[in-house]
């Protein structure tokens, strides 16, 4: 084998290998879809956000509108403060919009979803998110359950 | 009784010069690196026997073992109708462990066993010796350019081996299992990160390239130059490549996916 089939030989090797790992990149891990650090970021406060984590979508009607970029907790308010970062073309946000945490399937991922106000003001850099719902805990909506079936139960046998 | 300790300590000493004569000699190869890179043929070479000829063997059992991953993972996952995450699976497996791991056994099987047969029989024919009378180095002519490319090789190996094995996966989860076509990628792409999952991925086989290299080049040019020399090194190459891979992907696995 003369020298330029070996050198293309080996071209088709490290071409190979670089197909492989960009097919990798982009069809396989999610780095297509990160979209660059460009946007505005709004930040929400919930009492608990369950099992939120950072890169966690934010989607309004279902559309995914941006991600979550930094949880936080005050200690003052004891509250959980979560960073989103919007992508910029969606720039025609009410500032009345409420900030819900909602769980995708039963026990898929969670995600906050954003539903829409009526304010003609529009939410920008840095601005907060007033309204809010938390996550659903499983334990406690069991917990409230029993407990007004107890309660019921008590009042049936007064 | 006092001459069993003494070979027991014997042995000992031989370990831990085996070791000390190994760590020389890769710094040496390492300092070998000012005469490749104006030789940039001699490294074309051996990218060709150590990376394209090794080709064959990882792109085929790459595809097997993702055609048998989404088997397998599809018959756990359909008993909690999750079929539709078998693409996140049959990915994170490759790209995280398989991919890197039974890349650089098959490694050290096909090209590390050929580098210490090779130069244990150089070493055995003189070669070696022959080179240093005309006043060449045999460590930076002959183990250099080898070592890395085996280095350069093994990523671009590993690489391959999870993306066919993910391409077999898919045929196997969505052609044969009818897995839906749009979960399996979607779930896939919003499961695996690139800097989490596929980088880590690379960074091990960079490190299983350099120590099966490594193993497979000091075992060759420290052999005892008799064929019985040259047939044991070649044995110890694959069985220590082996073990040192498994135990460093433990340890590796550890650190990067540990929190």
């Amino acid at each position: 084998m003369n020298t330029r089939q070996l050198e293309i030989t080996v071209g088709a090797f490290m071409a190979a290998g670089l197909v492989a790992l960009f097919f990798l990149a982009m069809q396989v891990s999610n780095l297509a879809n990160i979209t660059t650090s460009e946007g505005y970021e709004v930040s929400a406060r919930f009492d608990n956000i369950g099992g939120l984590k950072v890169r966690s979508p934010v989607s309004m009607a279902g559309v995914r509108i941006g991600r979550v970029v930094n949880i936080g907790y005050d200690q003052k308010s004891y509250e959980a403060v979560v960073t989103m970062l919007l992508e910029p073309d969606y720039n025609q946000i009410p500032e009345d919009t409420i900030a819900k945490i909602y769980t995708s399937g039963l026990l898929g991922e969670q995600y906050i979803g954003l539903d829409p106000g009526g304010s003609l003001e529009n939410l920008q850099q840095g601005s907060e998110i007033m309204i809010t719902q938390s996550a659903l805990v499983l334990e406690e909506i069991v917990g409230q359950f029993l407990f007004s079936k107890a309660e019921e139960n008590a009042a049936s046998q007064e | 009784m006092l001459d069993v300790l003494a070979s027991f300590g014997r042995k000992g000493l031989e370990a831990f010069e085996r070791l000390g004569r190994g760590h020389l000699l890769f710094l040496q190869i390492l300092a070998g690196i000012t005469s490749l890179l104006p030789r940039p043929g001699l490294l074309v070479a051996q990218l060709h026997s150590i990376g394209v000829r090794t080709i064959t063997i990882i792109v085929v059992s790459g595809l097997f073992v993702g055609m048998v991953l989404s088997l397998q993972g599809y018959y756990v996952l359909s008993q909690f109708a999750a079929e539709d995450s078998l693409g996140v699976m049959v990915a994170a497996s490759l790209v995280r462990e398989l991919g890197p791991v039974v890349t650089a056994l098959l490694f050290a099987g096909r090209a590390g066993s050929a580098l210490t047969a090779e130069i244990g029989l150089m070493k055995a024919t003189e070669q070696l010796s022959g080179l240093e009378m005309m006043a060449v180095d045999p460590v930076r002519r002959i183990l250099t350019p080898r070592f890395f490319a085996g280095f350069i090789s093994m990523p671009l190996l590993a690489a391959l081996f999870s993306a066919v094995g993910v391409i077999g996966g898919y045929f196997v989860g969505v052609g044969l299992l009818g897995v839906d076509e749009g979960a399996f990628w979607s779930q896939m792409q919003a499961k695996i990160d690139w800097d989490g999952d596929v980088i880590n991925g690379v960074i091990k086989s960079l490190v299983f390239g350099v120590i099966c290299t490594w193993i497979a080049l000091f075992q060759g040019y420290d052999t005892l130059p008799t064929s019985t020399g040259v047939s044991r090194s070649t044995t110890r190459t694959v069985v220590h490549s082996a073990l040192a891979v498994l135990v460093l992907d433990f340890v590796l696995t550890a650190l990067m996916f540990g929190d």
